[in-house]
């Protein structure tokens, strides 16, 4: 409790509970011939691509037919 | 007033336009073509759903000011919702508009249904980026001075001026949101008008029949 | 009909109320459950990563830094020679400036709507700003009588020098040299700078409130200091900035096609690159609204066979019919 009370500090006027996870360092790059772009847009790209795919391949729940 | 001057009435035709277009059971259906099942179906109303968030976080961060998420934690917090936002409202609209181009979902009368959806899409990044030039930050200030180029070179920046923080700002909060959202509720209801695109007609099989289930044209 | 029989034209009754099966579906339910699920996720991801905010880079922070590079930048905006100074419209006449799309040149068609004159705005009205200071005020009244031709003798003089410059305190010390009144002019641009007043003077014209950054950002644009925050964080053009986000936050991964065509040839060498592009993506662009109408790609998804995987249930009783 008192180390997620300490994730809660002003922050030069209100609270601020900094990120779990702090992307504001350098980024990491996939470089490849001309291609540069960094691991976070890679990663959105791929995600996009696979959650379409699982889209259309994952049964939707079946429904009764009313004719 | 005779039925005569009753159709003569503007407002009597703009109604029966209307209500004929979208009957209260079309505008809301409570059931869809046993074809609609697949979760390819779900993306547009995530985007939607996404959309009503980019804008609830957009709404609070303009009813306290431009300053105030640099300076608040949960001004902060804010912010961080309207720009994961915008990324879920991107991800599900490019899934949705891949969905719906592998679909053909433009066939039977539904080209303005594209059209509004395309649209919109290039409309929402035009938002997007007055939103990022609006962020009063490093990488507002770096967009600003290369986006200028793009601009200036086709004689855009004359007019909008991408590092003037003031136009930016009310091209982002009232003049683009209103834009998409009158595209999407015309995209939506052109959805609810025509319906959801039958399947493409399966090849035929000899002997077989190959057309979807549908009635015959009048 | 014979076992032969022609094959139905789908495309009347693609346009038709649909008259087979349906299923119950409950359209609000499923807008309340997408809102939760989609909120609940935005929430989590605004929990987990926050959002970048780098503070902006000012003049000041800049003339600190860098003093060099500022006064380097300075000295080009004072003679004219610098990128904002010969940029074209909107900002000035230049003569032959601007991108041209073949023969079309729409960046001047446009004309000069935010004029900005480096000289005067960026140093010389600045400087006009620094009360009490005689030795300024007489090395501007030298410099503004001078013909343009000993002006040019003096900024390129004082360019020279500045190979062999220092800096302490942020204030240039050139070697010995005739620069002028150009050499306390920029003595005292530095100093206005390092002391924040030069973020105001560019900011301020002849009211109280501002929202324009105009001068301010053109000023900070011309130096390289500007540029190198920017390319450590990779938002250059070149490498692929467009998309990328300060830190490791992803960015607008949509403008993916857009910094494309900055990457690969003739662009990345075109001097007309920016006005290229545009026309490219605006063609583009107006093709992708206009899928529905363009014979050929209007009917590529049929071909492609995504759709039998979509609908694969809708599709398995009517092959089993024959």
């Amino acid at each position: 409790m008192r180390e997620i009370a300490g994730l809660f500090r002003p922050l030069r006027g209100g609270l601020a509970a900094p990120a779990v996870f702090n992307l504001n360092g350098p980024a990491h790059y996939v470089n490849w011939h001309f291609f540069h772009m960094s691991v976070a847009n890679v990663l959105v790209i791929v995600l996009m691509i696979v959650v379409f795919i699982l889209a259309i391949v994952i049964p939707f729940p079946k429904r009764e037919i009313e004719e | 007033m005779s039925p005569a001057e009753q159709q003569r009435m503007w407002t009597e035709r703009v109604r029966q336009r209307a209500v004929g277009a979208l009957p209260p059971e079309k505008l809301l259906p409570d059931r869809q073509p046993a074809y609609v099942s697949s979760w390819i179906y779900v993306f547009g109303v995530a985007t939607i759903a996404a959309l009503v968030v980019v804008i609830g976080s957009g709404v609070i961060l303009g009813l306290k000011g431009p300053a105030w998420w640099h300076e608040s934690g949960v001004g902060k917090f804010f912010n961080s919702v309207h720009l994961w936002s915008v990324e879920v409202f991107f991800f599900t609209m490019v899934v949705h508009l891949w969905g719906k181009f592998f679909m053909g979902a433009w066939r039977g009368g539904r080209s303005w249904t594209w059209v509004t959806g395309a649209v919109v899409f290039l409309i929402a990044i035009g938002t997007a980026f007055t939103g990022y030039l609006s962020q009063q930050n490093f990488d507002s200030q770096w967009i600003a001075s290369e986006g200028k180029d793009g601009l200036n070179a086709v004689g855009i920046g004359a007019f909008f001026n991408v590092i003037d923080f003031g136009q930016m700002y009310t091209w982002h909060v009232i003049l683009l949101p209103v834009a998409v959202a009158a595209l999407v509720v015309w995209h939506v209801l052109l959805v609810r008008k025509h319906g959801v695109v039958p399947p493409y007609a399966a090849p035929v099989a000899a002997g077989g029949s190959a057309a979807p289930r549908a009635k015959e044209a009048p | 009909m014979s076992p032969q029989a022609r094959r139905v034209d789908p495309a009347p009754l693609e346009s038709a109320d649909w008259n087979g099966p349906y299923i119950r579906y409950d359209l609000v339910k499923e807008f309340v459950i997408a809102l939760v699920v989609v909120t609940a996720l935005i929430v989590v991801l605004a929990i987990l990563f926050s959002s970048p905010d780098d503070r902006p880079v000012t003049i000041q922070q800049w003339a600190r830094t860098d003093p060099s590079d500022f006064v380097a930048t300075a000295v080009t905006e004072l003679d004219g020679s610098s990128e904002i100074a010969t940029y074209g419209p909107p900002y000035t006449h230049t003569p032959g400036a601007g991108q041209k799309i073949g023969p079309l040149n729409l960046q001047s068609a446009a004309g000069v709507h935010l004029p900005i004159n480096t000289s005067q705005d960026f140093v010389l009205n600045p400087l006009r700003s620094i009360p009490g200071n005689a030795a300024l005020t007489e090395a501007l009244r030298a410099y503004q009588a001078a013909p343009p031709a000993q002006r040019t003798a003096w900024t390129d003089a004082y360019t020279k020098g500045l190979d062999g410059a220092k800096f302490p305190g942020g204030i240039p010390q050139l070697p010995p040299g005739d620069y002028g009144p150009v050499a306390p002019m920029m003595t005292s641009l530095a100093g206005l700078a390092a002391t924040g007043g030069l973020d105001g003077a560019l900011l301020n014209s002849n009211q109280f409130y501002q929202t324009n950054y105009t001068k301010p950002l053109l000023f900070l644009s011309g130096g390289d200091y500007f540029e190198s925050r920017a390319e450590e964080q990779h938002l250059l053009g070149t490498q692929w900035g467009m998309m990328n986000e300060t830190g490791s936050y992803p960015g607008q991964v949509w403008l993916w096609l857009y910094t494309f065509w900055y990457q690969i040839a003739p662009f990345n060498t075109s001097v007309n690159a920016d006005a290229q592009i545009w026309f490219l993506m605006a063609i583009l662009s107006l093709a992708f609204v206009c899928i529905p109408f363009i014979p050929g790609l209007r009917s590529l998804p049929r071909h492609l066979g995504v759709h039998r995987l979509i609908w694969r249930d809708h599709y398995r009783p009517v092959e089993g019919d024959s």
